[in-house]
Formats: C-alpha cells, sequence, structure tokens
C-alpha cells in the first residue's frame, strides 16, 4: 500500500528509502498457534517523508518499527532499502547500515544511565567510521546545541526533565544524520506542552537534515503534524486522509 | 581500526560507569590472584627453602661421595688418586672430608667434639649457612695457626665469645694448638651437638686428625647429566688402583628423583582449585551483570553495533579488568610473601632466601587473563543472542 493520493509525500519523485511489499510478520505462539502481527504490508518511504502510523495497543505498530528499523525480518513479503533486499543482507551487514541510516527514538528515551548527555549523544559515533568517529566529541556537542542542551551537555539523565532526555534522545539519533528516523511513542512520557514543544523540534531536526521521519504514536495531536497518515489495525496498515 | 579503538573506549566506558561492581568483582579476582600467587609462590619458596636444607645434608644436585675403604691406612695414596681425579675430570667444585672427633679445651674441661676436616668448596658444595663471621678462603689454607668454624651450639659451648675478638679455641691433640674461631654456623636443629670444622691441609700439618686412621672420603660436585658417567668413570680408575672395595654414589637429595615433585603437585592442585573459584565468582558476577544490562546492549545494537563488537566490548571488559585485578593481586602476594615476618617462616633452613618466584607472579596475571576471558566468553555469547527488540523493552 503506497501513500495515499490526496496527501503526496514530499520526496514521491525519487525512489524509495524503504520499500515494503506485501509484508507479513507471523509469531509462533505456545502450542505451535501462529499470530499473524502484520498481514500484506505495502509501503513506500520517501526522503524528507514524515509519516504517522496509529494504532491501539497490539495492532503491530512495534513490529512495524521494528521492520523498518531492520531490527526484524519480514515472514513473507519483500523488505527493501535504498533499493537493497533486506534479506539478503547478514546480521552485521544490517547492523552497519542501521547504524547509518537510521535514527530511533524511543518512548522511554532510553539514555544510557550513569552518562552525560554528551557521552549519550557520542555513543552512536563509536559505531562509525573517519571523521565521525574522531570528530565525536565536537559533532555530539553541535547536535545538543541544536536541540537546546548545549549548557547541559555535562549534565547525567538522571538530572534532566523528561522533556530534556527526550530531546537528548532527538540529538543521539539524529547526530550521524540519517535519512530515517523512527520515533516510538516519543512524546508517549511527557506532559502535553513539552510534548509538542519536542515534537515542534523533532520536525524542525529532521527537515533540515533532510530525514524521513515515521512516528508511531497514541496521540492524535502528534500524529497530525505528520503529512502522511496510516492507521495499523490488527496488522493491516490503511492511508488515511487526515489524523483522528 | 576504528572499531577496535571503539571497543576499547566503551570498555572502559563501562568500567567507570559500573565501577562499583566492577571494584567488587575485581577484588574477588584480585584476592583470588592474590591468593593464587601466593601460595605458588610460597609453596615454591618452601621448596627452596626444603632443597637447600636437603642440599645442606648431602650436597648439591649432583653430588658424588667417593670412598676407598681398601685403601687401609695409606692417606697419602687416597689424597693423591682423589686429587687426580679431580683433575682428569675438570671437576670445579670438590673436598676431601674426614669425620672425627677433636679433643677441646672448655671452660668446663675437655671435651671431645664432633670435627668434620674440609677444603674451602666444601662451604659452596653444602650451601654451610655462617650466621656470624666468615667461610674459610683458599686464603685460610696457608695461614699458619689453624683457623676453625663451629655451631652455635659448640659457641654456647665457648661461652659465646665476640667472633670479631678472634677467640682461640684450645684443641688438644700430640701437641695442644690453639685454633682461631672465624665464622658461626646456624645448628642443623634444635639441641645439635657441638660441631667444629676444620681445614685438612692445616690439621694435617698439625698433626691433629687421622688418629682413627680413617681415609678421607672425596665429594665431588658434578653436572647432574654427567653424574652417571662420572660414577663409572671415577669406580673404574679408583678400582684399577685400590682393589675392588671402591665405593663412589650420588649422596645428593635428588639421586632418586625430584622428592619434592608430590609437593609441587599439591600446590599446583591447590593453586588451581583457588582460581577455579575465583573465576566461577567472576563469571557469576558477569552473568547478573549481563541480565542486568540486556536493555543497554539493545540500545546498542539500535545504534548499529554489530553482533562481534558487542561480543568484543563485553569479552574486553572482562579481560581488561581482570588484568588491572590479576596485577594488583600479584602485588598484594608479593608483599605478603616478601614480608620480613613470613619469610623466615616459609623458607626456614634457607641459606639464601630465595627471591619471590617470577613465574608465579606471571602465571597469576596469565591466570587473570585466562579467568576474564573465559568468565567474559559466557556473557559475551549471551549478549550477542540478545533479542534486539524485547531488549529495549526490558
Amino acid at each position: 500500500m503506497t501513500a495515499p493520493e490526496t496527501v503526496p509525500a514530499a520526496g514521491t519523485d525519487w525512489p524509495p528509502l524503504v520499500s515494503l511489499r506485501q509484508v507479513t510478520r507471523t509469531v509462533r505462539i505456545v502450542d505451535l498457534e501462529e499470530l499473524h502481527v502484520l498481514r500484506g504490508i505495502d509501503l513506500d518511504i520517501h526522503p524528507t517523508d514524515s509519516l504517522s502510523i496509529v494504532g491501539r495497543s497490539g495492532s503491530g505498530k512495534s513490529t512495524l518499527l521494528n521492520l523498518l528499523g531492520l531490527l526484524d525480518l519480514p515472514t513473507e513479503g519483500t523488505l527493501s532499502f535504498r533499493g537493497m533486499d533486506v534479506r539478503a543482507l547478514g546480521g552485521d551487514a544490517r547492523a552497519r547500515l542501521r547504524g547509518g541510516a537510521i535514527g530511533f527514538i524511543f518512548q522511554q528515551f532510553n539514555l544510557l544511565p550513569g552518562r552525560t548527555a554528551l557521552e549519550n549523544v557520542m555513543t552512536p559515533l563509536l559505531y562509525a567510521e573517519g571523521r565521525q568517529f574522531w570528530k565525536r566529541e565536537k559533532l555530539a556537542s553541535a547536535m545538543l546545541d541544536r536541540v537546546g542542551l548545549g549548557d547541559r551537555m555535562r549534565e547525567f539523565p538522571s538530572n534532566l526533565s523528561g522533556g530534556e532526555q527526550q530531546r537528548v534522545a532527538i540529538a543521539r539519533a539524529l547526530v550521524r544524520t540519517p535519512e530515517l528516523i523512527l520515533a516510538d511513542e516519543p512524546t508517549g512520557a511527557l506532559d502535553i506542552e513539552t510534548g509538542a514543544i519536542v515534537m515542534e523540534l523533532l520536525d524542525e531536526v529532521a527537515a533540515e537534515t533532510g530525514a524521513a521521519l515515521v512516528t508511531i504514536t497514541h496521540d492524535a495531536n502528534v500524529a497530525v503534524r505528520a503529512r502522511t497518515h496510516y492507521r495499523l489495525d490488527a496488522g493491516v496498515l490503511r492511508p488515511e486522509a487526515a489524523a483522528a | 581500526m576504528t572499531a577496535l579503538i571503539g571497543a576499547v573506549i566503551e570498555a572502559f566506558s563501562e568500567l567507570r560507569i559500573h565501577k562499583t561492581r566492577v571494584l567488587l568483582a575485581l577484588l574477588g579476582v584480585m584476592l583470588s590472584v592474590a591468593a593464587l600467587t601466593s601460595v605458588v609462590a610460597l609453596g615454591n619458596m618452601a621448596s627452596a627453602g626444603m632443597v637447600q636444607t636437603s642440599e645442606r645434608m648431602g650436597g648439591r644436585a649432583a653430588t658424588l661421595g667417593v670412598s676407598t675403604p681398601s685403601a687401609g691406612s695409606d692417606q697419602a695414596a687416597v689424597v693423591a688418586a682423589y686429587a687426580e681425579v679431580v683433575d682428569r675430570y675438570s671437576i670445579e667444585y670438590s673436598s676431601l672430608r674426614v669425620d672425627t672427633f677433636l679433643g677441646i679445651r672448655t671452660p668446663a674441661g675437655r671435651i671431645d667434639a664432633m670435627g668434620l676436616l674440609i677444603e674451602p668448596d666444601y662451604g659452596t658444595m653444602r650451601r654451610m649457612n655462617v650466621v656470624d663471621g666468615r667461610w674459610f678462603t683458599d686464603g685460610d689454607t696457608e695461614r699458619l695457626a689453624p683457623v676453625m668454624i663451629v655451631n652455635e651450639a659448640f659457641h654456647t659451648l665457648m661461652g659465646s665469645p665476640d667472633i670479631t675478638t678472634d677467640p682461640g679455641v684450645e684443641l688438644l691433640g700430640e701437641r695442644d694448638v690453639k685454633a682461631v674461631i672465624v665464622g658461626i654456623l646456624a645448628d642443623d636443629y634444635s639441641g645439635a651437638q657441638p660441631q667444629a670444622y676444620l681445614l685438612k691441609d692445616q690439621t694435617d700439618r698439625w698433626e691433629l686428625a687421622g688418629v682413627q686412621g680413617a681415609p678421607p672420603t672425596l665429594e665431588a660436585w658434578v653436572p647432574a647429566g654427567l653424574a652417571d658417567e662420572l660414577t663409572a668413570r671415577i669406580t673404574a680408575d679408583l678400582k684399577a688402583q685400590f682393589g675392588p672395595d671402591v665405593s663412589v654414589y650420588r649422596q645428593d637429595y635428588a639421586a632418586q628423583g625430584d622428592p619434592y615433585g608430590g609437593l609441587t603437585l599439591v600446590i599446583g592442585g591447590v593453586a588451581g582449585l583457588v582460581l577455579l573459584l575465583g573465576a566461577v565468582g567472576l563469571l557469576n558476577i558477569s552473568m547478573v551483570t549481563v541480565k542486568y544490562r540486556v536493555r543497554e546492549i539493545g540500545i546498542r545494537r539500535s545504534f548499529g553495533a554489530t553482533s562481534g563488537r558487542i561480543f568484543f566490548g563485553v569479552m574486553m571488559e572482562s579481560v581488561v579488568a581482570t588484568s588491572v585485578a590479576g596485577v594488583a593481586g600479584v602485588m598484594l602476594a608479593v608483599a605478603v610473601v616478601s614480608h620480613p615476618r613470613v619469610q623466615p617462616m616459609l623458607a626456614a633452613g634457607a641459606t639464601d632466601l630465595p627471591p619471590f618466584p617470577i613465574g608465579a607472579a606471571l602465571l597469576g596475571v596469565g591466570s587473570a587473563i585466562a579467568v576474564g576471558a573465559l568468565a567474559g566468553l559466557i556473557p559475551a555469547l549471551v549478549a550477542v543472542r540478545v533479542k534486539v527488540i524485547d531488549a529495549i523493552r526490558y
């Protein structure tokens, strides 16, 4: 299922960054019964796209996010990234591709405890090569500056507010200038006002870097910020003209 | 290159952040390594002490004892034959030896003390433990007045005179001679009998010995690898001269193989057990740590950490930590084993106190690294098998 014609994505003239064709994800549960978490997913994500995916708990949102993030493989169907069939890539190749091209933002921030904001943002750069590796402190500092935490770099996560922690997580996700940002309930642990500020920042930074942004959320206010909207229901992805 | 540097940075970062846990784990490893190193070092040093005691009793490996009972009272012929043997086979250390009794005038009257008439090499060959004064030198042979070295029991019997005052002892024989005590030897055991050592050349000159008519024996310190061959050759040479009643045999402690092999085995067993306990403790802590860090590992995987990088990182942490602990443990062991109160206990009877064995130190550090690698292996395998999706939600 491609992006709805009524809401054209910004980069549809370009080849898709991520493409899913008839993707199914099945898990085997107790007594060998199969559970179809995702069914026949068709989706193209182009550079600079802004997508939201809403759905109830258990609808398969996180499973879809894991597939998009190359953390999981489809049971059936085709998943390609930059035109490459992801199934043909080994685990390490997928890890390297993920590290260089995809940035994750989690609901619970998932900052590494015991490390300062700066160290957290530097962590992904430890898996980079060349300039990104050697200039990691400079790059991380610049990204923290960009998210407005230039004066909080040496603080530990435990000393930061929820909004600040999520801004650190955004800086960490974007520090390797990924082509795809996957945000899993990015405002789920924040109050409405802080969530709005964080989403505004995320939209801005994604737009600046030209990254595609996929947001999975329960929150209609967050979903409405995207240019393209989807609803996931019982493992089936459907386009929506506007957020609920 | 960047992957290796990155992994090392990660490892140090983990050690810094989890310093309390790391310190606890390292304390266990450090104590295990210290115990292992101490046990091995103490064992080696105690063994060296026992070897030295054995060497004092029967000579170093290999010491040949040569006697010719059939030579009768023709001492000159025996001494000449022994000299020829020493010369022919280029034996570096050798000494004639006569066991006798010496008439001594003491403050309490005359006594007959055990006397050993020997040559200067005897001190090196038997590791004689001079506690005061000195051992014989070649120059002593030329001195006109006899010099003697006595054990502590003899020294006490003489009223414990100050050795620096050249105390004299009157030797009673065909003609009385005053000998000077130049050194005091430690008693071999508590309650030892008074014993004196004199140079054979001087006693011959003063006709102090030989009254019993026993011919001297020869002790020769030879390379262990040549002992059997030299035994056969010397036996043949002397039999040709003195008849069949010639005895040449190894008299050192190692003549029947290393008697301390069993001790070494026991020490090795205890050391291995100590190390095993340390390794199990570390493995336990490492496993708990990995369980605790499942989420973090998942987050790192989401940043692009490969499974190899995760494996290497967990292993590296363990090895870096145990290496540091190993060095600390060895230092602790050196401090304990080298303590002035400990050394005399473990190497009782040793004349040359053996230094801390380098082998034990290397074994300690090497074992620590090996334990780190082994204890890191299982957690590293667990870490690699972590499912990223589940880990992030952990």
